[in-house]
């Protein structure tokens, strides 16, 4: 091998400096690596070049693209507690409405924060979403509750993968604060369904799960009729 | 073609071009993302190897949270051990249950974090029951007595537990691996507290005359209200009552209005690892 092709292998690995590992380390991990893993798949591993369809309206990348992730988010269950309130199921208590009103004020603020929080970091805000809630019944307790409790579950575990998405420490914990308020909504949501299931979501461990970006859009995705790209997010 | 040639290779004629590429943080971030790619299942092991290959040893900041978010759960689980193993306390049916659920959960991270401590070449604390004093230097004296004084320091701790949690999330993002790890034990955290609060609510219903309960009890924290009638656990929720959030009000932001008891329910926060131990301190022996 030449030395201008190494030359050249070096200002190729420059420009993927993101990933790239001081040599000592990365030798060092790689001579440790199990044998069963190829040498490809440690390239790959490396890379950010997930390169899923460019359609749709783009999340953007960076902190921001995570910020943005979030709004999504938040734009989703805000729009669907605005119509909860609006059109109280039928037999709703006193009680159930004052709590499912606290949540959804609590969501409307996260959803104006992000919206906020976004453009003061001088970017464009995602765009105002449309929503699908053709599947829910909102006159049915059943139908509200288990939406309800799908949307929180999910916004818990969105939260928690995208926590190592960010960079800055700041935005981190902002995600922390919040996530940790899905986390209630979501324990009240599942005891009004059913007494005593405010923690059945957690795995062997007794931890919750983390979901990546791409894993809750498509779950999300029953409920948005905006199409997203989350092509440009990090992914770690 | 073989990488480890191209490396070796590309160092002799730029001894110093891979320290050039990388920064710490980055560099932790690869690894802990490679591990998570071949070791789901086990991860608590895959971090740790991951870091003791890569760098000989775990950084002792991480692992000094690790401890610290360990001693919290030492803290949770022998608590909720002894109420539970306790005749009487705990009234049959719904209530046991669901405590007999948190008292699992929260074996379940002991468990968990003495794991990732190990495999990542620290030393997991170790603490047991006779290292706890529960009425807290006697300002409990009827914790294991008093079902409703149980529940009141149950949530005590939940509520700190999240808040310690939360504190300590930008210590971790050098390990993708640990930082969600943490996250996903923290809003567990969070469930256990609305489930605790939601149980003292109802106490509250059933016993309007006890001065435990105090104004109107929530699954989230309003303003800095501990619902509770003691002064000795505020500091548990001191700070909590912000409505200001990264330099943006929240009591009128998107040009809507919340009251400040909403903006502040809206958003939990963080204490530092000082501000908790005070907390804990006269628990510990």
């Amino acid at each position: 091998m030449s030395t201008k092709n190494l030359t050249e292998i070096g200002l190729e690995l420059n420009e993927k400096s993101d990933n790239a590992l001081s040599r000592r380390k990365f030798l060092g991990f790689v001579g440790a690596g199990s044998a069963a893993i190829a040498t490809a798949s440690i390239l790959s591993a490396c890379g950010k070049d997930d390169n899923p369809s460019s359609a749709g309206v783009n999340l953007g990348s960076g902190d921001v693209g995570v910020l943005n992730y979030a709004y999504a988010l938040e734009q989703l269950e805000a729009a669907f507690y605005v119509k909860v309130i609006s059109s109280l199921y039928s037999g709703i208590t006193p009680a159930e409405q004052a709590l499912l009103t606290d949540i959804r004020d609590h969501e409307v603020a996260h959803r104006n924060f992000f919206k906020a929080a976004i453009s003061a970091a001088g970017a464009t805000p995602l765009q105002d979403l449309q929503v699908d809630f053709s599947t829910i019944d909102f006159g049915s307790r059943a139908s509200v509750l288990a939406t309800a409790k799908a949307f929180e579950d999910l916004g818990v575990t969105a939260y928690n993968g995208a926590g190592k998405l960010l960079t800055s420490s700041a935005y981190l914990t902002i995600a922390g604060k919040i996530v940790s308020v899905e986390a209630r909504h979501a324990a009240l949501i599942a005891d009004l369904i059913a007494p005593g299931t405010f923690a059945d979501t957690t795995d062997a461990n007794g931890l919750d799960i983390a979901r990546t970006p791409a894993q809750v859009l498509a779950i999300a995705g029953t409920y948005v009729k905006t199409k997203l790209n989350a092509s440009n997010l990090p992914t770690s | 073609m073989n990488l480890q040639n191209i490396l070796s290779e590309i160092e002799q004629k730029d001894p110093e071009v891979f320290d050039k590429l990388s920064d710490r943080r980055k560099a932790m971030k690869s690894f802990s993302n490679f591990a998570g790619k071949v070791a789901l299942a086990s991860m608590p092991f895959a971090l740790g190897s991951m870091f003791k290959k890569a760098y000989g040893q775990t950084p002792t900041d991480v692992i000094g949270v690790l401890n610290f978010a360990l001693t919290l759960e030492y803290l949770e689980s022998e608590f909720y051990k002894r109420g539970v193993s306790t005749p009487l306390l705990i009234p049959a049916g719904a209530a046991l249950t669901a405590l007999t659920k948190i008292r699992d959960d929260e074996n379940k991270h002991v468990q968990f974090l003495r794991t990732a401590i190990s495999a990542s070449g620290g030393t997991p604390v170790t603490f047991t029951a006779a290292n706890f004093d529960f009425t807290a230097r006697g300002t409990f004296p009827t914790v294991f007595a008093d079902y409703d004084v149980f529940l009141a320091v149950a949530q005590t701790f939940e509520d700190t537990g999240v808040r310690a949690y939360k504190g300590q999330a930008p210590n971790l993002m050098s390990n993708n691996d640990v930082l969600t790890a943490a996250l996903n034990i923290h809003s567990v955290e969070g469930r256990h507290a609305a489930h605790i609060r939601y149980m003292r609510k109802a106490r509250q219903t059933s016993n309007p005359g006890n001065g435990l309960y105090v104004g109107n009890i929530k699954p989230w924290i309003t303003l800095n209200n501990s619902n509770i009638g003691s002064a000795a656990v505020q500091a548990s929720y001191n700070g909590e009552e912000i409505t200001s959030q990264a330099g943006v009000s929240i009591l009128n932001v998107g040009g809507q209005t919340f009251s400040a008891e909403a903006a502040s329910e809206a958003f939990d926060e963080p204490l530092t690892k000082a501000q908790v131990e005070a907390i804990v301190a006269p628990f510990i022996i």
